[in-house]
């Protein structure tokens, strides 16, 4: 099986991952963005399927979610728009990143299943216990080829991320600092840096991406020297948020962190 | 031995509900909870300070009351828990009494809570005021509108109340904010849950934290009628708290059936109600896997209920597998019906019943409780905070 999320880190460094909500800011900009995105530049796209209530997010993921699911998305609509994914991006790992209940009234075998059918390569479901995945999940995950993404914390202690660690084939998932997504106060950088070394020292298999909090290229580039590479969301949807037209504004973003 | 309906498993499981589906940026956090509540609830010093503020502070042991009209109303025996003789009017305080010290002991220097009409917000305002120690409450916008009284009082304890104007901008939503405040304030904070909903260990240190109601009215049943333990339980259910406390010692004594009151709303099937157990299905809210309203696509959708207590769009995992079992029954009460019952405990004993509890009292001529019949309605909360809704709503009542 092709495993487009090792041949990415194996191939490229700093790399680039987007996060957008399927279904915003226009409930067909899924495929275009995807699209728009790959062409200028991103590595990894991560597709957010939109919940009513996403703990894990701040009010610009909020503000797209209930956009997204206004305009009528949902997981039937979403692996419909994905169908052509893969004959229209070919390399690029796409990861679908969401909240838990939408995946288990789908069905978790079937989504997973879905997933893999549609040519999506990783999930990240944050409010998945880790219990709950190793006995429950993980073999249907392998079973279907999924890769599972874990976040890690300042916080999380060094046992449980070798647990992550071992249990995940993809990427570990550092979130920067304290706080949801798209935060804007600055982190403590001494902190923050020993958190990164910290990491970087524990000599893991995963590569690492930082992510929460990365909004330009200033960020992305000093996240860069910590680890593999680096995850953007709000500011993409932010910057989404007035336009006239998404897939333009988002790869004048891209190249705005790569190539300015 | 049959598994006790106290206890969840290790993992917060009650049957197939509970547990603790919650981000990384969480589980610390929770995990400091999870693997200490235990420990300082059992710990004697703590049980001193607790017993002490619940005495003299709460106000506790609350009155168990023989409602004699009521009684010859329904032609049975009816028992008032008064809870709503609780210092700031309600049960609430009995928790956040309870997690205060808890927070203390944990070392915690900042206190947060969600609040939908205000009672669970005003009861932590108050333990914090009493501690010292700042607090913030989350609260949906339209919530902060239609509870004016409480937003004052909160304020006038000193605690910051957080209008949340995010999604439907009630309970829920005020619940997502706080716990967002969590992820963003790992350390030096604590989350006061209002009810025992949440990621576990939230929904049994809240039963367990509630549970006097129950231990304290076994005892004076005692001294009423001569035994323990009556033949009926009656509470109202949002999350569930009071009802939890009020069952809490009778889970595991086949004999007394417990009866669980939801808000019907504008009746069950009218698209206006907040009948959990009838309408939801198995998901997952605010880290707990339990009955929930959503949709075929698994998104929450906002129950309602005119008593904003109730509207809750999931039941506490305890709940939910008490009515998965058949140990609980559910009755769903609407809001007309509700209304009936204020204005009838109010002119047959005197007392007039927050909204919420009035649910459960409305429920008494569902029961089919016999002349003999010991029945025993927790009577969670007092009426004044809805006195606007009562006289908007007069025409209804009486």
């Amino acid at each position: 099986m092709n495993n487009r999320i090792k041949n990415a880190f194996a191939s490229k460094q700093n790399l680039l991952n987007l996060y957008f909500t399927a279904g915003y800011p226009g409930l067909h900009d899924t495929l275009p963005l995807a699209k728009a995105l790959v062409a200028a530049g991103a590595d990894i796209l991560e597709i957010g399927m939109p919940f009513s209530d996403p703990l894990a997010d701040g009010p610009v993921i909020q503000r797209s979610s209930s956009a997204a699911l206004a305009n009528g998305m949902n997981l039937p609509v979403l692996f419909g728009q994905l169908q052509e994914l893969r004959a229209a991006v070919p390399e690029t790992p796409v990861l679908l990143m969401g909240y838990l209940n939408p995946v288990l009234q789908y069905g978790m075998e079937a989504f997973l299943k879905k997933a893999a059918e549609v040519g999506v390569d990783g999930l990240i479901l944050p409010d998945l216990p880790l219990d709950e995945y190793e006995e429950m999940y993980h073999p249907l995950f392998q079973k279907y080829g999924l890769k599972a993404v874990f976040l890690v914390t300042p916080q999380t202690s060094e046992a449980r991320i070798r647990r992550l660690d071992a249990l995940s084939e993809a990427f570990l998932y550092l979130v920067s600092g304290p706080g949801t997504t798209g935060g804007t106060t600055l982190p403590d950088v001494e902190a923050q840096q020993e958190y990164f070394q910290r990491i970087s020292a524990m000599n893991l298999k995963n590569p690492r991406l930082i992510g929460f909090g990365i909004a330009d290229k200033t960020g992305f580039d000093r996240a860069c020297e910590h680890a593999d590479g680096a995850i953007i969301g709000s500011a993409l949807i932010r910057a989404l948020e007035d336009t006239d037209d998404a897939p333009a504004t988002a790869a004048r973003f891209v190249q705005g962190i790569k190539h300015a | 031995m049959t598994p006790s309906y106290q206890q969840p498993t290790a993992r917060g499981y009650y049957g197939e509900f509970g547990g603790a589906f919650i981000p990384e940026m969480l589980y610390p956090n929770v995990e400091e909870l999870r693997t200490r509540y235990l420990e300082i609830l059992a710990d004697p010093d703590f049980q001193i300070d607790l017993q002490h503020l619940l005495r003299d502070y709460v106000g506790r042991p609350t009155p168990l009351f023989e409602a004699k009209r009521l009684s010859e109303r329904y032609g049975t025996r009816v028992f008032l828990k008064r809870e709503d003789l609780c210092h700031t009017g309600a049960h609430k305080i009995n928790n956040t009494v309870g997690q205060i010290l808890l927070a203390q002991r944990l070392g915690k220097k900042r206190i947060i809570a969600e609040t939908g009409a205000g009672q669970h917000g005003v009861a932590t305002a108050t333990v914090c005021a009493l501690m010292g120690l700042p607090c913030v409450v989350y609260m949906g916008a339209t919530d902060i509108e239609r509870q004016a009284p409480n937003v004052a009082r909160m304020r006038l304890l000193g605690a910051e109340v957080r209008a949340v104007t995010s999604g439907s901008q009630t309970l829920k939503d005020a619940t997502n904010e706080a716990i967002r405040d969590w992820i963003a304030n790992p350390v030096d904070t604590h989350y006061i849950i209002g009810s025992v909903v949440g990621p576990h260990p939230y929904p049994d240190l809240v039963a367990r934290l509630q549970a006097v109601i129950s231990e304290e009215m076994r005892t004076q049943l005692l001294e009423k009628t001569g035994t323990e333990l009556p033949d009926f339980v009656v509470a109202c259910v949002g999350g569930g708290s009071n009802a939890a406390g009020a069952f809490y010692h009778f889970l595991d004594e086949p004999s007394v059936r417990l009866i669980a009151v939801e808000a019907a709303g504008h009746g069950i099937h009218s698209g206006h109600s907040a009948a959990t157990s009838v309408l939801g299905t198995p998901g997952i809210i605010h880290g707990s896997r339990t009955l929930l309203m959503q949709d075929e696509h698994g998104q929450i959708t906002e129950p309602y209920s005119l008593s904003a207590g109730l509207d809750y769009p999931g039941i506490g995992p305890l709940h939910a597998h008490l009515g998965a079992s058949g140990r609980a029954e559910f009755i769903a009460i609407t809001d007309d019906d509700a209304l009936k019952a204020v204005s009838e405990l109010s002119r047959l004993e005197g007392i007039i019943p927050a909204l919420e509890t009035a649910h459960a009292l409305a429920a008494l001529g569902q029961l089919g409780a016999g002349p003999n019949d010991v029945v025993v309605v927790n009577l969670s909360g007092r009426g004044d905070k809805d006195l606007e809704t009562y006289l908007k709503n007069m025409d209804k009542i009486i």
